[in-house]
């Protein structure tokens, strides 16, 4: 089935039983959860899934109980990219001598922004430089949330983690968040694309055009960790659609190299009116909090201008520069 | 006796003998990264698969640790897998062999032993593989590059009996054996794959009731890798030790098994004693240094020296009984470790040795020589003062220096 013909209706996706089960112990209002979950739902056929060390790793196999119905193997915080080559490698050379009965099985790697943007990004960037036919999803909740909410390369600039903590000399994190997304597409790679969960159709599509495409693909998903945020995890979802209307996380895609906006992004883009101000979503973050004092008010600004800059950049690679600033 | 198969000479450096092996043992997946001395593998297993000589995938990762994961993934998937390395590469790839013995992943490696930095030194010792001892892995070494061939094709048997299912390293003395031509006496290609047959699975328990053969496959889900607490973890390592103990004589089995067909053992597969059976002084050496120990000894036996030696070939699991037995008649006993253990108190083997010794009524005397560190030459006149220190040992009755280094600049 392509992805064409998959229309991913809420009956369509209610009816297919769940592959990423009920029972797993993340906590409530966990983005990361919901977007596995989702793509899980947008599987096409046999598949493998492996994972990096992390939340999703930990609360879906405390032995002896698993929430995977599919076949699953964990084996470093570093290792989700390695995992997938040996089995992407494994799965070919078996079918061609005969050893397994799959025509075809595909392999997705998950991995936070920990295991992607920092310590699994080597063996990352190896496994596309190599051309390993599989998708890497990267669920991006911006910090070391399982080891208790450090910052990572894919924390944003300002947020107050326990190792970017927002003190009375320094406020939050410095650094700027990797562009891990157009460090991929650099790779020269068929299919890179950003999702966010509010928008559950957008990424079920790109997790399947993930998988469909010929060799590596790389999926940035946006989610929200009430824990590490210190936000209300009712509004997780929330948080995902003000992301995108904020343009703090504009999802597009690229397909071997042509960067597009995708709807709710490009919705923004010719409505330009009503691009939100990036102080929206900041608030009621705790941790942002530090932010909304007198005394950062340079700081949110700062926010705010590099996230101009970067959506301007953004329209430019999407050939969307006319349309609006 | 089953009459051995006709075999052809050819003349192999240990690298190209260990490519060689794992060319004819139906290998499916190698994931490697080159390090000296281990590369001659890596760039002759490529040619094999530039000419379409070997039916297997090659993934050229981007560093040792990828090379491990991937291999460990590959070999959960279902493939037969191989990898090799030595020295900084296994030192990187450390993490992640305790992941592939824990997962009970069968894959075969060769180590080409190199001393590990600082300072940077490219030959051979035993630091980068003695690091790794408590590793889960099992540990062969080979004395020399013929060993190394049949060696690589004994792991695979070994490592995938379903009642071992662990990972094994063979250590191949860096350029003393990896990078100098031999005689290799080697087996016809279908002898081989005959031997190594086709990968076996035990059957489990999958999660949804049924019982399946243990890998990743789609028709039968399975949970590989999970985290396991304070509840189970202490099991699974419990079950490790288990399947060690297993190897000893599965390692047994194999070695006699595959003299039926080559005509080759070494010794029973776990130790091999040279002239040791009367001996009263004898020393304990891994790996190539045998070769030279054995002319040695030979050179005392000449002059009324009885004089014996014991090759340890699996220092994991440590054929301990078998140790025990073999060197129950020895008066004065040295133990060559080609590593430091710094602060131990004596090298990993030394250590070992005394260990397994402490509870026998009569034991030998004990003396650690360290020798060979950074491919530091160790000549026969070296060998020969070791057997003379026992002798004068035999005479004064006590040790007075138990840890001793040999060939050191004083």
């Amino acid at each position: 089935m392509t992805t064409q013909e998959w229309k991913f209706t809420a009956k369509e996706i209610a009816e297919k039983p769940d592959l990423f089960l009920a029972g797993h112990r993340a906590c409530a209002g966990c983005g990361p959860a919901t977007v596995l979950r989702l793509i899980m739902k947008a599987t096409r056929g046999p598949t493998i899934v492996t994972e990096a060390t992390g939340c999703m790793e930990v609360v879906s196999s405390i032995y002896p109980y698993t929430s995977w119905a599919v076949p699953w193997l964990h084996t470093a915080f570093e290792t989700a990219a390695s995992n997938a080559s040996g089995i992407e490698a494994a799965l070919k050379i078996m079918r061609k001598k005969r050893r397994i009965s799959q025509e075809h099985v595909d392999v997705i790697a998950f991995a936070g922004d920990g295991g992607t943007f920092d310590i699994g990004f080597q063996a990352l960037s190896g496994a596309v430089e190599r051309g390993h036919d599989f998708l890497f999803v990267l669920y991006d909740n911006e910090a070391y949330m399982n080891t208790g909410i450090q910052r990572s390369g894919g924390t944003p600039h300002g947020a107050a983690t326990t190792t970017s903590p927002a003190g009375t000399v320094i406020p939050g994190k410095l650094e700027y968040k990797k562009p891990i997304a157009d460090i991929m597409v650099a790779h020269g790679m068929p299919y890179v694309a950003t999702a966010s969960p509010y928008y559950w159709k957008d990424l079920m599509t790109k997790a399947r055009k993930g998988l469909e495409v010929e060799g590596p693909a790389f999926l940035h998903v946006f989610a929200p960790c009430p824990r590490g945020w210190r936000s209300n995890p009712t509004k997780s979802i929330e948080y995902s659609k003000l992301a995108v209307e904020s343009c703090i996380f504009p999802v597009w895609e690229s397909v071997n190299g042509h960067c597009k906006l995708s709807t709710p992004s490009r919705l923004v883009a010719l409505a330009p009116q009503k691009k939100k101000p990036v102080a929206d979503y900041l608030k009621g973050q705790g941790r942002f909090r530090h932010l909304f004092k007198p005394k950062s008010k340079q700081l949110l600004e700062e926010i705010q201008h590099i996230t101009d800059e970067r959506w301007k950049c953004l329209l430019k690679k999407c050939g969307e520069s006319k349309t609006s600033v | 006796m089953q009459k051995t198969v006709k075999q052809k000479m050819m003349a192999l450096a240990g690298d190209q003998a260990v490519a060689y092996a794992v060319k004819q043992s139906d290998v499916d997946v190698v994931a490697a990264y080159p390090i000296t001395p281990q590369t001659i593998i890596v760039e002759k297993f490529s040619e094999y698969v530039a000419n379409g000589e070997v039916e297997t995938e090659f993934v050229c990762v981007e560093s040792e640790h990828s090379a491990m994961t991937a291999s460990l993934a590959a070999s959960v998937t279902g493939a037969r897998t191989f990898t090799a390395t030595a020295s900084a590469g296994l030192a990187l790839m450390h993490e992640m062999l305790f992941v592939t013995s824990g997962c009970r992943a069968p894959v075969v490696m060769a180590i080409a032993n190199r001393a590990l930095s600082a300072p940077l030194n490219i030959h051979g010792d035993h630091s980068d593989s003695m690091a790794q001892r408590d590793s889960g892995w099992i540990q062969l070494y080979a004395e020399n590059a013929q060993e190394a061939y049949d060696s690589i094709i004994q792991a695979f048997r070994i490592g995938e009996n379903l009642n071992v299912l662990l990972p094994v390293m063979v250590g191949l003395d860096g350029f003393t054996l990896s990078h100098t031509l031999e005689n290799v006496e080697v087996l016809p290609d279908e002898t081989v794959k005959e031997f190594v047959g086709v990968r076996k699975f035990p059957d489990v328990l999958t999660h949804n009731g049924k019982t399946a053969p243990f890998r990743l496959d789609p028709a039968n889900p399975m949970t590989m890798g999970p985290i396991a607490l304070q509840n189970y973890y202490f099991e699974f390592k419990r079950q490790q030790e288990e399947a060690m103990e297993h190897a000893v004589n599965v390692i047994q089995q194999v070695n006699s098994e595959y003299a039926k067909i080559s005509g080759r053992s070494y010794g029973n597969g776990l130790i091999e004693n040279y002239r040791l059976e009367d001996a009263e002084v004898a020393a304990v050496c891994l790996g190539s240094t045998a070769g030279t120990m054995k002319t040695v000894v030979d050179g005392l036996r000449q002059n009324g020296v009885k004089a014996g030696l014991l090759r340890l070939r699996t220092f994991r699991p440590l054929p301990v009984e078998e140790i025990r037995s073999a060197v129950a008649n020895v008066k004065a006993l040295a133990v060559m470790d080609k590593c430091i253990s710094f602060g131990g108190n004596g090298g990993p083997v030394f250590n070992a040795f005394r260990h397994l010794l402490y509870e026998e009524a009569n034991h030998p005397h004990i003396v650690n020589y360290i020798y060979g560190l950074g491919g530091r030459d160790t000549s026969p006149s070296d060998l020969r003062s070791i057997y003379e220190t026992l002798q004068e040992l035999l005479q004064t009755g006590h040790v007075e220096k138990p840890i001793r280094y040999l060939g050191l600049r004083s």
